[in-house]
């Protein structure tokens, strides 16, 4: 395999039920950034079944080319026909690099196209760069030039890793959501479409599709929210998190929750802050009943102003707290939420 | 029924994380555990079994000491072990693991592989689904329900906002949430006899339809090109205060902070 042969930057542009998710904004955000260092262009691959028209609004938002895959059998997000259209595209296109969104979807696809074409894959990536591998020169070792860093946490956000896929192509990362920026969105701005079907033809890794349960929420995305009001396992109750859901109408917050909540049953999954569940980085996070479990922190550690509130003094949340209160979260919300109505009025 | 389980032995963060007085973390303090997510598939596992009745096979990549979590897994009820261990497998990326279990199980029959979703230490989410690739059978990742039905198995499947009720043909790959279940205890008999038990223990030469520059460091695609032990921003301040005191406290940072 000659290297050189692998051109421009690609990233997997994910919709459901037709509708572009955030992430393929942001992958198309920051792929252009990483395009423009290596002088080329951004691709989005867009896959499902009737989705052509959504290729203009990725246009929109700075892909230079959309590459449309469109076939009934990608209706509903499955492993294989997904797998078979990505990796169809790589073989087809041999892009350099490769991006995923790091969601329920991308976590899955990601490492079947990798293992299907041979190469490597990082995962959960916060942060990525073009630069040299080795980063400084190693004597007897070739220093390439152009790769793909991609930076991650590990170890439930402990530690910190860059890693390069120096001789296998396309260099594969998926990327965590709400991390990348999206470009503003550019009216009139169109992406050259093309569209590229493989054949699908079901195998021993179709699987059948029984049933689609669709998670009735009308609550707001934790992960676009100003402000968080956070409950943990400290609440107590489901119905105690009423003095969460009085503090978060006055501040017009939004309420979420670590992994213990989920957990248990109190809160639904997507209201979920952590290495498992979302990353935020509101302005303000209010972690309330939140011991902070690092797994929990990786999730919300780059808030902009932490306020931490817990019964227990040595609460791992007061390591990353701005603002940590010792105390009972039973006597202070109602408190602080009658005073914050009254200052609210005052203004 | 013939089910193999993929579990890994990771350094425990629960609880019993330990910092160094710089903010980055004491691994020498820690515990090893079976990791949380496998021990969920190893749960699921043992309760087809009892259902249904099935031979659960436990297999682990690591080092000797690796057997530890085989015996925990035996002690639980799995029916046998297998340890895969060698030198030339050390430094693998998610690929060249996958490469060798893949190489391992091909030594097995099974209609059900279960894995945990991911690991606690590298959190990739990968190694399951590329064994799948690499097997050339299907895959069911994030597992919340799992059921049996003739010759196909019934998976509730987890996404950000719905979850899918997919049916597959046996034999299949399952990756489990540590959602799934509340894993069983190991019981004193149990114990007992999984201290005595055999453990297979399997190095390069018995794994099947693998090329040696797919293994370990040298077949790893990916490289570490720095690592480094995050440090973090650190604490701010800490106050203990009556309510009434507490409340004035956060409002008079809120104001200072223009958030209200």
């Amino acid at each position: 395999m000659s290297l050189e042969e692998y051109k421009g930057v690609y990233v997997f542009a994910q919709q459901v039920d037709n509708e572009i998710s955030g992430i393929a904004l942001e992958l198309i955000g920051k792929g252009k950034s990483l395009a423009n260092d290596l002088g080329t262009e951004v691709t989005a691959v867009l896959v499902g079944s009737g989705v052509k028209g959504l290729a203009d609004e990725l246009g929109a938002y700075g892909a230079d080319r959309v590459i449309v895959v469109d076939d009934p059998e990608l209706k509903e997000y499955r492993t294989e026909p997904y797998a078979h259209a990505l990796a169809s595209v790589i073989k087809q296109y041999k892009p350099e690099i490769f991006l995923v969104g790091a969601t329920a979807i991308g976590r899955d696809l990601g490492p079947r196209v990798s293992a299907r074409i041979h190469t490597g894959l990082t995962a959960d990536c916060t942060q990525l760069d073009i630069g040299d591998f080795p980063l400084a020169p190693v004597p007897g070792k070739e220093q390439k030039h152009n790769q793909l860093l991609m930076t991650r946490p590990a170890f439930g956000g402990n530690t910190i890793a860059t890693i390069a896929c120096p001789d296998f192509r396309p260099q594969m990362a998926t990327v965590r959501p709400g991390v990348m920026q999206k470009l503003p969105r550019e009216e009139g701005r169109k992406a050259v479409v093309e569209e590229f079907n493989p054949g699908f033809t079901p195998d021993n890794k179709y699987v059948e599709i029984l049933k689609v349960v669709k998670a009735v929420t009308d609550t707001v995305d934790i992960m676009d929210a100003k402000i968080l009001v956070s409950g943990g396992r400290g609440v107590g109750s489901p119905e105690n998190f009423k003095l969460l859901d009085d503090l978060a109408e006055v501040l017009g917050a939004t309420v979420s929750c670590s992994r213990a909540v989920v957990d248990a049953g109190w809160k639904p999954k997507d209201l979920q802050v952590g290495q498992t569940g979302k990353t935020v980085r509101p302005n303000v996070y209010f972690a309330i009943g939140i011991s902070g479990a690092i797994q929990h922190l990786a999730g919300m550690e780059e808030s902009d102003i932490i306020v931490a509130i817990n019964k227990d003094e040595t609460a791992p949340i007061f390591d990353v707290a701005d603002y940590g209160i010792v105390g009972d979260l039973n006597k202070i919300l109602p408190l602080l939420t009658e005073k914050l109505k009254v200052e609210m009025a005052a203004k | 029924m013939k089910i193999v389980v993929c579990i890994k032995q990771v350094p425990d963060t629960k609880g019993g994380v330990k910092f160094n007085p710089d903010g980055t973390l004491d691994r020498g303090a820690m515990l090893t555990i079976m990791n949380p997510d496998d021990k969920a598939g190893l749960e699921a596992a043992l309760r087809l079994k009892d259902q249904y009745g099935a031979e659960v096979t436990v297999i682990t990549m690591g080092l000797p000491k690796a057997e530890d979590v085989l015996r925990e897994a035996m002690a639980m009820g799995a029916d046998k072990g297998i340890l895969v261990t060698d030198r030339v497998l050390g430094g693998a990326d998610t690929w060249a693991t996958s490469q060798t279990l893949a190489g391992a199980i091909r030594n097995l029959e099974y209609d059900l592989i279960i894995t945990g979703r991911q690991a606690i230490d590298g959190d990739t989410a990968q190694v399951g689904p590329q064994i799948s690739e690499h097997l050339g059978i299907p895959v069911i990742s994030y597992a919340q329900k799992i059921e049996i039905e003739g010759d196909s198995v019934i998976v509730e499947r987890q996404f950000d906002d719905r979850y899918h009720v997919l049916k597959a043909k046996m034999p299949c790959l399952i990756t489990a949430l540590a959602e799934l279940n509340e894993p069983r205890y190991m019981t004193p008999g149990g114990i007992f006899d999984a201290v005595k038990a055999d453990i297979t223990v399997w190095g390069r030469a018995n794994l099947v339809d693998v090329e040696d520059s797919n293994l370990g460091l040298k077949g790893s695609p990916t490289q570490i090109a720095k690592a480094s032990d995050k440090v973090r921003k650190g604490a701010g301040e800490k106050v203990n205060l009556d309510p009434a005191e507490s409340v004035d406290y956060i409002v008079g940072k809120l104001k200072e902070k223009h958030v209200i």
